[in-house]
């Protein structure tokens, strides 16, 4: 075992959490995002609930299940806004599953990488969010390359923070 | 096909929830149903919103509980200092406002009543429900705020949120425990406002920087920052006049380039938003509760105001003296005396100082004369006057407001015509009842105010012009036929002779139409001062009217008589009648009308009137009999 590669490590080792911990965070993000924005109007320039989303894909390294949790928890953070359901569904299933399937090709343990894969799974997000909410819906939303910027610098580094601290909940099996 | 779903079954499991969520989208984005059966969600979508909401508010109405009970430890218990003297500070100013809200709810019974004389129905807030705000959605592109009222509570959908500050949203969602608020500054958020200055309605949205803002405004320079936003009501969920905020600055509409977008500040500090109001109930009546604040308060104010009058009275030199004789005013407040005595009284005009023939029992009864009754027709546009020129004018016995002359044509007396070169020719007969009219000390001048027919003005103009005057004498009249003519004679008093202001009197009788009057001989053209025009009926007219104005004479001509006063509502003309020689008599030759003041100027009853200098040269009345026209 010993012998075997960075990427082959990678292959063989499954990362899994407690189901409380798969349950219970999903939850904290969004009543943290509710709530804390409450008090912090700035606050919701974070996307606590995406960067959950993108720390169980990568660790969890299964498409399937990434985009099944991409898109409970976008359906539930529609729920607490005034847009249809199925906006930020749809925007955290596509981000899930690709974060998922780089997952398994690239080392993810790395927090540069993380803070790669981050950055751009935000711009992403707001890409897509831009185009279902201004192209399908016909809403206004305006984009700005400098807000979004912003957005996306700020989600990685908070990103790379939560990501190490969900680390410690992981349960590593061989 | 076994090897395809298992070699692309992560690319498929998305494709299945990206289409499943495509079509949910779509079924929620259709177009909407009728109003009465339009909800803002399907069943099933609020089911999962429901679901979503019940898992996120527990948690955050647990934090806010226990941050509520936190700072409730704190504010209940530990800082307390101060209290009693904010709350002796309170009660003052509980006092102070409820003072104020008596005069204000009289007002605003008032404006009730008058609106609902113009059918208009106003809504009011009359209901609210105190909510606590638990949460936000989050997202910044979505402006909605969770509270912890729901439907169990009353709310229902679409009911105005508000601060006292100004308004918040309305609501969009409810849930049995919690409802969702669409906050004014969401994009698909909408409201009727108008900018109170200059009175320009729009719709406030928000923007995509979560800036409420009034959308495409036609540009108008006069839209300055500062100005207060208000709710118009015509969205018939805000009640009208309720703050929105303040305009920020003007942009303009991208992509309505002519038009152009009103930033506006909110009044409510959106971001700081711990408590709000619902506005659960809006109506058109007072709540009984509301009628007995009403009546509380107004008893208070009342109360209040007693004590100062007291305060004044007893400070006011012209404090009642309580031993001097009661006296028959009839203007006399009775409530106001009845009420106590060392008030001091309000003011009133002074009383007459004797009575004058449109006291009660000389004036004939409104009830017996025929309105409108004309009996000295107009005559190209000369005005004419009643046959009987004192029962034109209603009796003034109990200072009431009854109006003195219905209509302006009704003359009832000789009206005079100020001669400042204001005065129109000759030739334009028709003339305003009320015309401006200049006003010595020596001779005040009568105006009615608010265009109350004046019958009798007497004119008197300081600075006479004497070459106009003598123009004016020149006209061929006779006064027999201003003996003889009921309808309009203008006496002008003028003081021709020079700046003395003692004016002469002659009667220039001016034929009001081209109807083939004859001038008279009678004029005293010598040293004019006092005009007196007649215009007089169509001699067919006349003819059919002449027995009823015939016999009773127009005061302008008919010795001892005088012209009966203007009687404005209210006012008591000192008419210096035959019948009631007034203080001020008229000498014996003068034959013409008097002249007599009925605006405010007169004296009070305690002062010495000034003697009127009797005019020197009035012409001797020609009297004829009637039948000569």
């Amino acid at each position: 075992m010993s012998m075997l590669g960075a990427a082959a490590r990678r292959d063989t080792e499954v990362q899994s959490y407690p189901l409380i911990v798969f349950i219970l965070v999903p939850l904290l993000a969004l009543g943290l995002q509710s709530f804390v924005s409450l008090h912090f109007p700035r606050f919701d320039i974070l996307d606590l609930p995406l960067l959950v989303t993108i720390y169980f894909a990568i660790s969890r390294r299964n498409p399937i299940v990434g985009t099944v949790t991409g898109a409970i928890i976008g359906i539930a953070q529609d729920a607490l806004t005034r847009q249809p359901l199925g906006i930020f569904g749809i925007c955290k299933s596509i981000i899930g599953y690709l974060a998922a399937s780089l997952g398994v090709r690239i080392d993810t343990e790395n927090h540069g990488t993380r803070a790669l894969l981050t950055l751009a799974f935000v711009f992403l997000h707001s890409s897509m969010y831009w185009l279902l909410v201004r192209r399908l819906l016909a809403q206004p939303y305006q984009w700005s390359w400098l807000h979004e910027s912003i957005r996306a610098v700020i989600n990685t580094v908070i990103g790379v923070i939560l990501f190490a601290l969900l680390d410690r909940a992981k349960r590593r099996e061989y | 096909m076994e090897s395809f779903f298992s070699r692309y079954k992560n690319a498929l499991v998305l494709i299945v929830v990206l289409l499943a969520q495509v079509i949910g989208v779509a079924i929620q984005v259709r177009r909407p149903l009728p109003k009465e059966h339009a909800q803002p969600d399907a069943g099933g979508v609020r089911l999962i919103r429901y679901w979503a909401i019940s898992l996120v508010s527990p948690p955050e109405r647990l934090v806010h509980w226990l941050g509520t009970s936190i700072l409730g430890v704190w504010d209940n218990y530990i800082d307390l200092m101060h209290v009693r003297q904010q709350n002796k500070d309170l009660q003052g100013e509980l006092r102070r406002l409820r003072i104020e809200q008596g005069g204000i709810a009289e007002d605003a019974r008032q404006g009730q009543r008058l609106q609902q004389l113009l059918a208009f129905k106003e809504k009011y807030v009359y209901k609210t429900l105190p909510a606590q705000i638990i949460g936000t959605s989050g997202v910044e592109q979505s402006r909605i705020l969770s509270i912890d009222k729901g439907a169990k509570d009353g709310i229902a959908v679409d009911m105005p949120v508000i601060t006292p500050s100004g308004i918040v949203g309305r609501i969009r969602e409810v849930f049995p425990h919690t409802s969702q608020v669409l906050e004014i500054t969401d994009p698909t958020s909408g409201a009727g406002v108008i900018l109170s200055t200059t009175r320009i309605r729009g719709i406030l949205r928000g923007n995509a920087l979560g800036q409420p803002q009034v959308i495409s405004v036609m540009p108008d320079d006069r839209i300055k920052a500062g100005e207060p936003v208000v709710t118009s009501g015509g969205d018939q969920i805000f009640p009208r006049g309720l703050a929105v905020g303040v305009v920020d600055r003007v942009v303009v509409d991208s992509e309505r380039d002519p038009l152009v977008d009103v930033l506006i500040r909110p009044a409510a500090n959106l971001a700081q938003l711990e408590e709000v109001l619902v506005i659960t109930n809006m109506g058109d009546q007072v709540t009984p509760k509301q009628k007995l604040d009403m009546i509380q308060s107004e008893a208070a104010s009342d109360a209040e105001q007693l004590k100062a009058s007291e305060v004044l009275a007893e400070r006011l030199p012209s404090r009642i003296d309580p031993d001097a004789p009661k006296t028959d005013d009839a203007n006399s407040d009775d409530s106001a005396d009845a009420e106590g005595e060392g008030i001091a009284r309000p003011m009133r005009p002074p009383s007459a100082l004797h009575p004058d023939r449109f006291t009660p029992n000389i004036t004939p009864a409104a009830a017996s004369l025929t309105p409108g009754a004309r009996l000295a027709p107009q005559s190209e546009g000369v005005l004419t006057t009643a046959a009987k020129p004192h029962a034109a004018t209603p009796s003034n016995s109990n200072g009431g407001t009854t109006p003195t002359v219905a209509a302006a044509p009704k003359k009832t007396g000789p009206d005079l015509v100020p001669d400042d070169g204001s005065r129109p020719p000759a030739a334009m007969t028709a003339r305003p009842a009320v015309t401006g009219v200049s006003t010595s000390p020596s001779h005040p001048s009568t105006t009615a105010a608010g265009g109350t027919p004046s019958v009798t003005r007497p004119a008197t103009n300081g600075g006479g012009n004497a070459a106009e005057t003598a123009v004016h004498a020149a006209k061929p009249a006779t006064a027999a036929e201003a003996g003889s003519t009921p309808s309009a004679t203008r006496s002008v008093t003028n003081n021709a002779a020079g700046a003395t202001g003692t004016g002469e009197r002659m009667a220039i009788p001016r034929p009001s139409s081209d109807n083939g009057y004859s001038p008279a001989a009678s004029v005293n053209s010598a040293a004019p001062k006092t005009r007196v025009i007649v215009d007089g009926p169509l001699p067919s007219a006349a003819k059919k009217a002449a027995t009823p104005a015939t016999a009773t004479t127009t005061p302008t001509t008919t010795p001892g008589q005088h012209t009966p006063a203007t009687t404005t509502p209210g006012q008591h003309a000192p008419a210096p009648t035959a019948q009631h020689p007034a203080t001020a008599p008229a000498p014996a030759q003068h034959k013409g009308p008097e002249l007599v003041p009925d605006d405010g100027s007169r004296p009070p009853p305690t002062m010495v009137p000034k003697p009127v200098k009797p005019p020197q040269q009035t012409p001797p009345p020609q009297q004829q009999p009637q039948g000569n026209r």
